[in-house]
């Protein structure tokens, strides 16, 4: 048993009961999953929530399953860093990074996405699951579907990094490299989710998966001791995450879990493909479709569909919105990793990227909290980082020739890379 | 078959000698066109093969347009696997053989 009600219509408010269904019959709006709040007052509480497991199933009662979970058993609650050393070099008195590129098993925040959908294929009994991915939601559908001794098939673009290729490959599911980028993937598998009695995650299982994606925003929310951050910075690929997070703060404000201290959203995204950033930056209600060109494959989606739901929370909540070049991406990444040990992809230095310059412009207050969210893991796009170090020294296995090394090291002459602010 | 067609009398003598338009049509709009999952019309551009459909199909209609000739927000229409909003969008010319594609607008990541 659940609070679910029913999926309800974004725009036409049409209601349908729970069903694999991505959107309204009679508008072809999105549909939702919505939920009986009133029933959950007194009986979903902060108490509840600290007594369920260390993962993003202690928020069961605010995901769409009926049953028990079936996969993802240690997927989220990921860590909460508060990064003094980032907030000193950016000047802010409160930063905390939101650390999915920690998230188990997989390293994104897909993670909790597809331990939603993979719950509810299992529940509507599906016994083939499937995905258009950019990579992360790949290696997240594919580890799941093993767990679950699931028939996996993942539809990407033809060029992906070779990391995440061996990243997906290896747990054994079917994968089909399209010619094409992202959003030719994705409108195939619309087509395939149409024909094929497959439960394609982001497709027709796509009202209970992106709920998958408050777990971020439940988690800022209680690991900043249950408030909320003032500012939170979020990347936007098919604009799935961004709005998932300001529902989270608004369930938990709307439960008396946290205090409502007008939460404000900002959107990052690459320079390359900035669709909806150009849409806010310039008052416009709709975006106007990108062919993408960046390095940051991850959210490489010129064409996202929720995109407007993430204009409309930007607006909403007074947020702003920027976009990063390659090389300040890059930048971002190794300050992050000088900074706060953490090593993220493209995805993650585009958001730093964008935090950085929202801060510069005035636009992000520096006595106010600020959450980063980083939703994935460099390791799995070492290719990014070509070219980006010297060559690391290399000499004899003699005492002498280290002494040597450190006499250099010290007089200045082998400089360490260090990352620039906001270059 | 050309009655209600809003088309340019100047190109009244291409499209006579011109083949149909194939349209491909999504599950959620099969039930507005028979039960079919591709149209033929006849049209020398985007929005006069759609306008041609409207005609035939009055709810497909409904729910394709937003009002007049804005298209519905939550579909893209391709031509030969191009969005239309990369092209002319409606306006957008036609040769025999393009396929046309309603293709509702689905979010990834």
């Amino acid at each position: 048993m659940s609070y679910v009600t029913c999926l309800k219509a974004k725009e036409s408010g049409v209601e349908y009961p729970v069903e694999p269904r991505t959107i309204c019959d009679q508008d072809f709006s999105p549909v939702e999953v919505t939920y009986d709040y009133e029933a959950m007052k007194g009986r979903v509480t902060r108490e509840s929530i600290e007594a369920g497991p260390p993962s993003l199933w202690r928020y069961r009662d605010l995901l769409p399953i009926e049953g028990p979970p079936r996969a993802g058993f240690r997927s989220g609650w990921t860590p909460m860093v508060p990064a003094q050393r980032l907030a000193e070099r950016l000047g802010v008195r409160e930063l905390w990074i939101k650390d999915d590129s920690a998230n188990y098993p997989t390293f994104s925040y897909k993670d909790r996405v597809v331990s939603v959908a993979m719950t509810k294929a299992c529940e509507f009994g599906f016994d083939t699951v499937g995905c258009a991915s950019t990579g992360n939601l790949a290696h997240a559908v594919a580890a799941h579907a093993a767990a679950s001794g699931l028939r996996a098939f993942v539809m990407i673009p033809h060029d992906l990094e070779e990391g995440k290729m061996v990243g997906m490959t290896v747990f054994g599911p079917q994968v089909v490299r399209i010619n094409g980028n992202y959003d030719d993937v994705n409108r195939l598998c619309s087509q395939i989710a149409d024909k094929y009695n497959w439960a394609i995650v982001n497709v027709n299982l796509r009202p209970f998966y992106t709920e998958g994606a408050k777990t971020h925003g439940f988690e800022i929310a209680e690991q900043m001791g249950w408030r909320l951050p003032k500012h939170t910075i979020v990347p936007v690929a098919g604009g799935t995450i961004l709005p998932k997070v300001w529902k989270a703060y608004r369930e938990f404000i709307g439960l008396g879990l946290v205090e409502d201290t007008e939460p404000v959203i900002h959107a990052a995204q690459a320079g390359g493909c900035d669709p909806v950033v150009k849409a806010i930056q310039a008052g416009d209600e709709l975006f106007h479709p990108q062919k993408p060109q960046t390095i940051a494959k991850s959210i490489a989606i010129g064409n996202p569909a929720d995109g407007y739901y993430v204009i409309q929370v930007v607006n909403e909540s007074g947020g702003s919105a920027a976009s990063a070049s390659d090389p300040q991406i890059l930048d971002a990444i190794k300050l992050l990793a000088e900074t706060e040990g953490i090593f993220t992809e493209p995805a993650g230095g585009t958001t730093l990227a964008c935090a950085i310059q929202l801060i510069e412009a005035g636009r992000i207050d520096r006595d106010e909290s600020v959450c980063i969210c980083i939703t994935g893991n460099g390791l799995k796009t070492l290719e990014a980082m070509q070219g980006q170090f010297q060559h690391a020294p290399v000499i004899g296995a003699k005492l002498a020739e280290f002494d040597g090394l450190i006499d250099q090291i010290n007089a200045g002459a082998t400089v360490m890379p260090r990352a620039a602010v906001g270059a | 078959m050309y009655v209600g067609l809003n088309i340019d009398p100047r190109h009244i003598g291409d499209l006579c000698m011109t083949d149909p338009i194939t349209v491909s049509i999504p599950t959620a709009l099969r039930p507005q066109v028979g039960d079919q999952a591709s149209v033929d019309a006849l049209g020398s551009t985007v929005g006069e093969v759609l306008d041609t459909l409207r005609e035939q199909y009055p709810e497909f209609g409904e729910r394709l347009f937003k009002s007049g000739n804005e298209l519905n927000r939550f579909i893209n229409v391709y031509v030969n696997d191009e969005d239309i909003r990369f092209l002319e969008n409606l306006n957008t010319s036609l040769s025999p053989g393009d396929e046309v594609s309603i293709v509702p607008a689905i979010a990834g990541g």
